[in-house]
């Protein structure tokens, strides 16, 4: 059976930086296994602007953003194998692959990043009522047609969900020549950011309807119409408000999910809040040696901060193959929350084996005005930290350093606490 | 005087910005932004505001499967220009091999920006 150090399973931007950061470790043994037939993942089909604000002091598009990372992984000389589907991994870090040069083969790993992404929530996934036509689409979908295979989904579009990649086809489709007629939210706030519902929405007058839903889908072969209605505070449609739409295609942006097939097998510990692995401080799953980060972990906003997570994994994978970070979890103490967060990631931190500085992301609930996010060690707070707004849409970060806890002392206890100003 | 209150769409923080203009329609001070980048968009917004444009052409005699190359202006062009570079962009097709930053349409609808290219098509 063939060996290597690290095997990373996806070569999106996840999978990308923590090639890279863990060549840069020192490690030289490294295979990157991509099932589609180029690197980049779905940056490939995300044309518009705004990636690399953060690491690059520039904004680039999806594809150039890519870019620089793929250029990283092959200056560095890392081996790849495009077309590659990974069937399975076991607990003992043993990844079954195929291909169609290759066949069925097996790679014994020391340690591996998981790094497959993220899919959009299907229609099934949904129950919207009504017929089954032709012409409803995940926005994902709908931009691989338009941005990579050259294929306009439709004319007349009705959107149903307010996540950024919704958004950003909103904004595609229009320029494409389609007249997209409402976007549909069922929450009382946007999924997508802020920046994405002004520049993509305002800037071309599309309405967005908050606390509305699809409740019926009409046409036998494709669709010729939806409606929409406004719903209460329990999501249930009032009657009266329903309001019809011709079109013929309907776009579903109502939400991603971490890709964890794999993981699961393997028997990695999950999280019910965001379907992604439960990892501690060194973004290392409940399996020793194997780690996650990116889409897979939990929904990113932003891929500049899904390339410094990745990153972070890939020199923690280099780290556990010199045997520099210890399988004694027995320090970890878990990370609490109260106020508002439905996660965090990490979900525990063992101080000892700590970097210098620790990302911690997380997202809130609800809306949140004028907040102040603070960190406890046991009963001292050390961070506080304003927010004017949080939203679900919005991950938040703090950032805690390991001279904290070395001021503090020996800690039982760590709370994040989301408090009014 | 007269109160804006806008989004800046530098970044995904999108700052509540306040941007205050006097009669004349010149902009006094804007507030609510972390960065510089979003004092230059809250004065731009409210005088001149402007968009990066991007979208995908076909492409013809490419080596691999790939159909479509995306293209962006180089810089930011006026808002109200962006369906005009939509318009000039129609019909165009271009050339395998194509690299990020080669200039797929120079002077996009006369708007003194270029078009190009921002993926590596060989």
């Amino acid at each position: 059976m063939e060996k290597v150090n690290i095997v990373i399973v996806g070569g999106g931007p996840a999978g990308l930086a923590a090639a890279a950061a863990a060549y840069d470790a020192g490690e030289r043994s490294i295979l990157i296994l991509e099932r589609d037939n180029m690197l980049g993942g779905i940056l490939n089909q995300c044309i518009h602007n705004g990636f690399g604000l953060h690491t690059f002091k520039e904004e680039l598009t999806g594809p150039e953003y890519a870019r620089r990372f793929e250029e990283q992984v092959e200056e560095r000389g890392i081996a790849c194998k495009l077309n590659t589907m990974v069937m399975d991994i076991s607990p003992e870090k043993v990844v079954t692959a195929m291909n169609r040069t290759d066949g069925m083969f097996e790679i014994e790993a020391k340690a591996i990043v998981l790094a497959m992404g993220c899919r959009e929530r299907s229609r099934g996934a949904l129950n919207i009522p009504g017929y089954r036509p032709a012409g409803i689409y995940s926005a994902g979908t709908a931009q691989r047609l338009v941005n990579i295979e050259g294929y306009m989904p439709g004319r007349e579009v009705v959107i149903l969900g307010s996540g950024d990649i919704g958004l950003i086809m909103a904004r595609r489709m229009t320029l494409e020549g389609a007249k997209v007629k409402v976007v549909a939210e069922l929450m009382p706030y946007s999924g997508g950011l802020k920046r994405n519902i002004v520049q993509c929405l305002d800037d071309f007058g599309i309405p967005l309807k908050l606390s509305h839903t699809v409740v019926d889908i009409e046409g036998k072969d494709r669709v010729t119409g939806v409606t929409i209605a406004e719903v209460d505070s329990h999501n249930k449609p009032i009657p009266g408000t329903e309001e019809h739409y011709s079109c013929d295609t309907l776009l579903l942006s109502c939400g991603l999910l971490p890709e964890n097939e794999l993981s699961r097998q393997a028997g990695v510990q999950l999280s019910p809040v965001t379907n992604g692995p439960v990892v501690n401080e060194s973004l290392e799953t409940s399996i020793p040696g194997v780690f996650a980060a990116g889409n897979v972990l939990h929904v990113h906003d932003l891929v500049d901060y899904v390339s410094e997570e990745a990153a972070s994994a890939g020199r923690n994978a280099a780290a556990y193959v010199r045997g520099e970070l210890a399988e004694d979890r027995s320090g970890e103490i878990p990370l609490e929350f109260a106020g508002g967060p439905r996660y965090t990631v990490p979900a525990a931190i063992d101080p000892e084996k700590m970097n210098d500085t620790l990302t911690v992301r997380f997202r809130v609930g609800a809306v949140m005005k004028n907040r102040f996010v603070d960190l406890y060690l046991d009963d001292e707070r050390v961070l506080h930290r304003r927010r004017q707004v949080m939203a679900p849409g919005e991950m938040e970060e703090l950032v805690l350093k390991r001279t904290m806890f070395e001021k503090h002392g020996p800690v039982q206890k760590i709370t994040i606490r989301v408090e009014e100003a | 005087m007269e109160e804006r209150n806008l989004i800046c769409i530098n970044c995904p923080m999108g700052c509540p910005l306040t941007v205050t203009l006097n009669d004349a329609g010149e902009v006094v001070s804007v507030t609510g932004n972390t960065c510089p980048r979003g004092e230059a968009y809250g004065r731009k917004e409210v005088t001149n505001p402007t968009r990066i444009v991007t979208s995908s052409l076909p492409v013809s005699g490419a080596k691999g499967q790939i159909a479509m190359v995306s293209v962006k202006t180089a810089s930011d062009i006026p808002k109200g220009a962006i369906f005009d570079v939509v318009r000039d962009m129609k019909g165009l097709v271009v050339e395998a091999p194509v690299h990020i930053g080669d200039v797929v349409k120079a002077d996009i609808a006369g708007t003194g920006v270029d078009l190009v290219a921002t993926r590596d098509v060989e």
